[in-house]
């Protein structure tokens, strides 16, 4: 098995950090995990993805172009990345921010609205982690515990945001579930 | 009979290499001398630049290493900074140090390394036969300024231990002539006191010798000493800039 | 053993200490900064030192003086510090000292720019710095890979009195990947007849690169001549993958080498066969490697390099000595080769003719 993924936003949206979670938990896992940061000559302010693969063989490229799943949290990530979606793969739209709809018509659109869930739980803060979770939903490459396990292991220098962090965490999942088993995100 | 004057056990017992009236092996011997007055010769380390004072490297008698062009004080600060118990100099000429070196010499200076700097400014490339210098003097020839250096293209002669001066870290800036008994005294008892500030883990010394150049300047060994009391020490002041 | 998930910069900087590095200096340059800002924290737990030059020239020369110390030293850069490094890298080869030079390579000439790139082959394997020296360089393609080549490198140097250069790319420095760290060595060559310490209790010693003897200066380049091909017979390292059978051949190293080996396994999906030749030592080349190959049955070898134009090639070419066609395909300006690009370039080969 193998999944990869691309997570793409703006600056500051905490995408890098949710990418090395994931490579984390895999580790931690028994899995193997690449994450491949783009890096651009802007720090901040510009676009920020992260490409991260996690398989149970060896992982030949960390950059990959054609991916089971893209997570666009914003518009621009959409755009661009709406086309590197494997048919019959995942993108998950944080539809907070992004209010277009997915054009393809041979992908699985989920649509996570990561900020107001968030912000409802206590924190816009956590967006990303709701994406995380519902990532996880959609994939379910990894069992959500480690990875919540790991989220406070690597972010224990910041304990006020933890429990919000992992009820995101959960949230996202099950919207993700929820929506999948509905069909909602089924092709076409 | 008691002996009072002797070669320093620092030089090797070699005749030197220097051209007839060059005042490179009188600094040899004064920095030779003044390891030996510490009793440093077996922890001692020259880092040689390249020019004329690489030649120095057949007369001092300790260990040394012979750096790139220039690049003496950055070879020097990661020996000293892995071996600070033993006696490091950097022992540069003009073009290395004012020119090509001169990123090397301000920042490990500016570091305030724990090290000596011996900088023997003559006004010219000697090795490479007579080039102008960052330190050659408005209207002196060289090799490439046939009509003397001309401001208007290569601006003024860098005083550098003034410029050494403008920074925080160092301990001690001063400059000295070579071309009088009373000067040679004076610059012997600096070059003493910078190795001192090193062994005492004081900080950083920058020991500035005015000297000569009698074949690329084209005059006698002895018209080279008053072209150094005439010409070179009005513009290049001596005395010591910093004594901390 | 533990695995840890870790970047590849901080994990070629840790295996570094690891290796009993104990002096760094580097200046910052993309996409190869995490090595130092690692080992400004790492270092100084372990007694080593780690100083900021003011230049990549300066830093070298730093590591210089360390070396000459008897210091495990180790510099990092990517390609155009590499070219300030090289006067540096020169004066380490001429004065027999060891050292390691980690290359986070970027891509293009002059400034370039700062993503990923195999342009720095030619630097690391032909001309590291003036003067007809050679360098072992070792060039990983996994995380992994750079941890364990970086532990071994000190090594080499060491043994050879000569820098080595860890050629990365900004895929292997930037990315982050499971490695098990080796434990730190503790037995290090004891005998450094040749560092500069002081002369107590024996004749001064003077360590340089220049030679006002040219007969010793004669010899001693006959000598690194005779190590050179030394290193030809017996440190040449490389991976063979499916070449047993393949009708075509790719040769990639590093990071390039890891996408084809994702491109051969989805061809050989369908049938093609096709394996993979990867130069772990980029100096001294494997061309062992290609001698081993049945050219009744290799119909084409396809360099996949991520520079224009490619550089290993060359190499290849030579090592294939005409024996069947060599071509190369290639990307540049920083983009990544992808596995469906190499399996697009194997077919398209394959449908004219030059393999089955």
């Amino acid at each position: 098995m193998e999944n990869s993924l691309i997570i793409a936003g703006f600056g500051g949206q905490g995408v890098i950090l949710i990418g090395q979670l994931l490579g984390y938990s895999a580790t931690a896992a028994g899995k193997n995990a690449t994450f491949f940061p783009s890096y651009g000559a802007e720090q901040r302010g510009g676009t920020a993805n992260c490409t991260v693969v996690i398989a149970d063989e060896a992982i030949g490229s960390p950059v990959v172009t054609r991916l089971d799943t893209v997570i666009a949290m914003n518009e621009p990530s959409l755009a661009k990345f709406e086309s590197w979606v494997k048919p019959g793969g995942t993108i998950i739209v944080n539809s907070s921010l992004v209010h277009k709809k997915v054009a393809r018509s041979d992908v699985r659109a989920l649509y996570i609205p990561a900020n107001e869930l968030a912000e409802q739980l206590g924190s816009e803060k956590s967006a990303n982690m709701v994406i995380l979770g519902s990532y996880l939903g959609a994939s379910q490459a990894l069992a959500v515990e480690p990875v919540i396990e790991t989220m406070r292991v690597k972010m224990a220098s910041k304990a006020k945001f933890l429990p919000l962090n992992e009820a995101a965490i959960r949230a996202g999942k099950e919207l993700a579930e929820s929506q999948c088993a509905a069909g909602k995100g089924a092709q076409g | 009979m008691q002996k009072t004057y002797a070669r320093p056990v620092s030089l090797q017992p070699t005749v030197s290499g220097f051209c007839p009236g060059c005042l490179h092996g009188m600094v040899c011997k004064l920095v030779a001398e003044a390891i030996d007055k510490f009793d440093m010769r077996e922890k001692a380390v020259g880092i040689l630049p390249i020019g004329c004072a690489t030649l120095s490297m057949e007369y001092y008698n300790f260990d040394m290493v012979v750096s790139a062009h220039g690049r003496a004080p950055a070879v020097a600060t990661g020996y000293k900074r892995c071996r600070p118990d033993n006696l490091v100099f950097t022992y540069q000429g003009d073009g290395d140090l004012a020119a090509i070196g001169l990123a090397e010499i301000m920042h490990c200076a500016n570091r305030g390394e724990k090290l000596t700097t011996i900088f023997v400014n003559n006004g010219i490339y000697g090795m490479t036969g007579g080039q102008m210098a960052p330190t050659t003097l408005v209207g002196q020839k060289a090799t490439t300024c046939v009509n003397g250096r001309d401001p208007a293209q290569a601006g003024y002669p860098m005083r550098m231990a003034e410029i050494i001066n403008t920074l925080e870290a160092p301990v001690y800036v001063a400059r000295f002539a070579l071309n009088t008994p009373a000067n040679v005294l004076k610059a012997k008892a600096g070059i003493e006191k910078a190795f001192k500030n090193q062994l005492e883990g004081k900080g950083y010394s920058f020991v500035e010798l005015l000297s000569n150049c009698p074949t690329n300047w084209g005059v006698s060994p002895e018209d080279s000493l008053k072209w150094i009391q005439e010409k070179s020490i009005p513009y290049f002041p001596l005395g010591e800039l910093r004594n901390n | 053993m533990e695995k840890k998930f870790m970047k590849g910069n901080e994990a070629i900087a840790e295996a570094a200490v690891r290796a009993g590095c104990r002096f760094f200096a580097g200046y910052p340059i993309t996409p190869q900064s995490e090595i130092p800002e690692y080992l400004t924290k790492r270092l100084p737990e372990v007694g080593g030192v780690f100083i900021q030059g003011e230049s990549e020239i300066a830093s070298v020369n730093m590591v210089i003086g360390a070396a000459a110390a008897g210091v495990r030293a180790m510099t990092s850069s990517s390609s155009p510090g590499i070219s300030l490094k090289t006067e540096g890298i020169s004066t380490l080869a001429g004065a027999q000292l060891p050292a390691v030079i980690v290359d986070v390579a970027r891509t293009g000439a002059g400034t370039g720019q700062i993503y990923p790139g195999q342009n720095q082959y030619n630097v690391a394997t032909k001309a590291p710095g003036h003067g007809g020296f050679k360098v072992i360089a070792l060039a990983p393609a996994t995380v992994q890979e750079a941890v364990d080549l970086t532990y071994e490198a000190f090594d080499y140097a060491d043994r050879d009195r000569n820098p080595v250069i860890l050629l990365a790319d900004g895929v292997i420095g930037g990315m982050m990947e499971a490695v098990v760290l080796p434990e730190p060595k503790t037995a290090f060559p004891e005998k450094r007849d040749w560092q500069i310490d002081g002369c107590q209790g024996r004749e001064r010693r003077v360590n340089r690169s220049l030679d006002n003897d040219t007969v010793k200066l004669e010899q001693f380049q006959r000598d690194c001549a005779a190590m050179y091909e030394r290193w030809q017979q017996e440190d040449v390292r490389y991976e063979e993958y499916l070449t047993e059978d393949a009708d075509l051949v790719i040769a990639a190293y590093g990071t390039s080498a890891r996408v084809a080996k994702t491109a051969i396994r989805e061809l050989r999906k369908e049938g093609f066969r096709v394996g993979l030749i990867r130069p772990i030592t980029v100096s001294p080349f494997p061309y062992i490697a290609f001698d081993k190959l049945d050219y009744s049955q290799v119909k084409h070898i396809l360099a996949v390099e991520m520079c224009i134009p490619a550089l290993m090639v060359e190499d290849v070419k030579c090592a294939v000595a005409r024996r069947t066609p060599v071509s190369a395909y290639t990307r540049g300006a920083g983009f990544v080769v992808s596995p469906d690009e190499v399996v697009g370039a194997v077919k398209d080969l394959i449908s004219k003719g030059g393999a089955q």
